[in-house]
């Protein structure tokens, strides 16, 4: 933009008046209340419900929903499950992304792709091939018996669908940020004698700071949000094998709506507050 | 030529040995088992079980309710992505932040939600039943789940997109006698196509593949609005591992097709970018 005007110029342009003529005004103003209605009734108005329904008894009733012992068995599993499948996805997120991105090798676009490839699949189909893999009938499934350690319809497959689903969601935030910050600078540090992991540490770590946050967040977001793929693996054993997601489908099959939609506030607030987590990590990369 | 071009800085073989071991493990074993045990069925019986006709009921809900979901998201998801790029006005910031929203909400939530607001009694669903249009428990139901779903993908492709659009392009067609209509069709558009098709086939892939949101919306009735990864499931209740794995397997190929088509958007996509002198 070099030699162009400037803004203030641009902006006194736009100022104008006969610039914004009525039916500019007429289409900007349809278009403004389509957008929001279409947010309104598809997304608004199914947040509120969440909220009002789980206090339409009042809020006695909304807090009794947590003295559930289940509903408390939900919540800690999920908060396992969670604490097991997002460190290991970010440290596999951060390996990943320095082979990638620091290294030139053969069928580094084929990796990338088979990284990408559990966004694509289907929650059910992601846990479907645990359960073909360690079930009863599955490869594993009789040396499992045998030894009398169960992995589905217990915690382990839990642990292991959910790492399925949320496994691409670091690595695809870093890869990109870290190619395109470039090797320059830990190329200096090497040359000046710091090993690699101090390398990582002072060096890379602090660039790619906030894109390590963003990944990591919407993994946990998914991870403790996960439904379908969980659903398949967990055989819902009340009390054992639900996660918090799975505890709202029981309890509302249980047409026990203040409970499952308490639940789900729960989960809603994980959400909310997780797009404001990134939605300050977009201010500070700016 | 050689593997890897040389670099000095190190960690290559851990950090490589250690994802494609992890890749291996958690994503490429558990698929092979699926692959496997689709192989292991006679040819006739993946067959039978794929033109099933509850099978091929559930594929034509599921395609043509993600088809038109994804049609939907286009219209609107450009819409809003215009009117959140173009135009200011009160809580836009916000608004374009809760445009993730269907991202980070787990999906049984929104199923759950979107159930009681369509229901005949729910907020919206009153409205439309003296109409007779019912849409929790019927297919409809499921359209509007998945578009739901569907909705950032449109929206976080596109807006990229439209700030590309060069306004004084535009202006130089008004003066020049274009009319918006034109100005639309012959400027706006082919600079967002490439991204609009990505942001369709994006919402597409993934409304083909949800379970979550739908089956709480859907009443799931046999042939009627059952999709294909709640009958999968039932199998696996019925203990029908084969004919489970038959259809993921239909499925995975499917996800295999979709992902292939959107890395092929992404690069006309580029394409564009580049030809257009940026």
């Amino acid at each position: 933009m070099a030699g162009g005007p400037s803004k203030e110029v641009l902006a006194e342009i736009a100022s104008r008046p006969g610039r914004d003529t009525v039916v500019s005004s007429i289409v900007k103003y349809v278009l403004v209340l389509t957008s929001l209605g279409f947010l309104a009734a598809l997304l608004f108005a199914p947040l509120a419900t969440v909220f009002i329904t789980a206090l339409s008894k009042g809020w006695e009733m909304y807090l009794e929903a947590f003295k559930d012992e289940d509903t408390l068995a939900a919540i800690r599993l999920t908060l396992t499950v969670a604490a097991i499948v997002v460190p290991m996805n970010t440290i596999f997120g951060i390996a990943a992304a320095w082979a990638i991105a620091k290294f030139e090798f053969r069928g580094k676009s084929f990796l990338i792709t088979l990284i990408d490839l559990p966004i694509a699949v289907s929650p059910v189909v992601s846990g479907l091939v645990y359960v073909l893999l360690f079930g009863a009938q599955g490869w594993f499934g009789l040396w499992l018996q045998e030894r009398d350690i169960s992995i589905i319809f217990a915690v382990p497959g839990i642990v292991l669908a959910t790492m399925f689903v949320t496994f691409p969601y670091v690595a695809r935030e870093l890869i990109p940020l870290m190619q395109q910050l470039g090797n320059d600078e830990e190329e200096a540090a090497i040359t000046l004698g710091a090993g690699g992991l101090m390398t990582f540490f002072h060096v890379t770590l602090p660039k790619i700071r906030w894109g390590l946050v963003y990944g990591v967040i919407l993994c946990n977001a998914r991870a403790m949000g996960e439904f379908g793929a969980v659903s398949v693996v967990s055989g819902h054993v009340r009390g054992l094998t639900t996660t918090m997601p799975l505890h709202v489908e029981i309890l509302y099959q249980e047409y026990n709506f203040v409970a499952a939609f308490a639940v789900a506030s729960l989960l809603t607030l994980l959400a909310v507050l997780t797009l404001v987590i990134k939605s300050l990590v977009e201010l500070k990369r700016k | 030529m050689t593997f890897r071009q040389p670099s000095i800085l190190p960690g290559f073989g851990l950090t490589l040995g250690f994802s494609t071991f992890f890749l291996c493990a958690i994503v490429l074993l558990p698929l092979a088992a699926l692959v496997m045990k689709t192989a292991t069925m006679g040819w006739d019986d993946f067959i039978r079980v794929l033109t099933d006709p509850r099978a091929v009921a559930s594929y034509r809900l599921s395609f043509g309710a993600s088809l038109l979901a994804a049609t939907l998201n286009s219209v609107f998801g450009f819409i809003i992505a215009w009117t959140l790029v173009r135009y200011e006005f009160p809580g836009r910031k916000l608004i374009d932040a809760l445009i993730d929203m269907p991202f980070a909400l787990p999906t049984a939530v929104s199923g759950i939600a979107l159930t009681a607001v369509f229901a005949e009694n729910g907020w919206i669903g009153q409205y439309l039943a003296p109409f007779g249009i019912k849409v929790a428990y019927t297919w409809i139901g499921v359209v509007v789940a998945l578009t739901l779903i569907g909705l950032p993908f449109v929206v976080r492709s596109v807006q990229p997109a439209i700030a590309e659009v060069q306004r004084d392009l535009e202006d130089a067609a008004e003066t020049l006698g274009a009319g918006r209509i034109t100005i639309f069709r012959r400027i706006v558009l082919p600079t967002v196509m490439p991204a609009l098709a990505t942001g369709f086939t994006l919402a597409f892939a993934r409304a083909v593949g949800e379970y979550g949101s739908v089956i709480f919306i859907a009443g799931n009735l046999p042939m009627r609005t059952e999709i294909t990864p709640l009958l999968i499931v039932i199998k696996l209740e019925q203990f029908d591992y084969a004919g489970a794995a038959a259809l993921g397997f239909i499925m995975l190929t499917m996800s295999f097709a979709m992902l292939l088509s959107i890395n092929l958007l992404q690069a006309w996509g580029r394409r564009r970018l580049v030809a257009a002198g940026r």
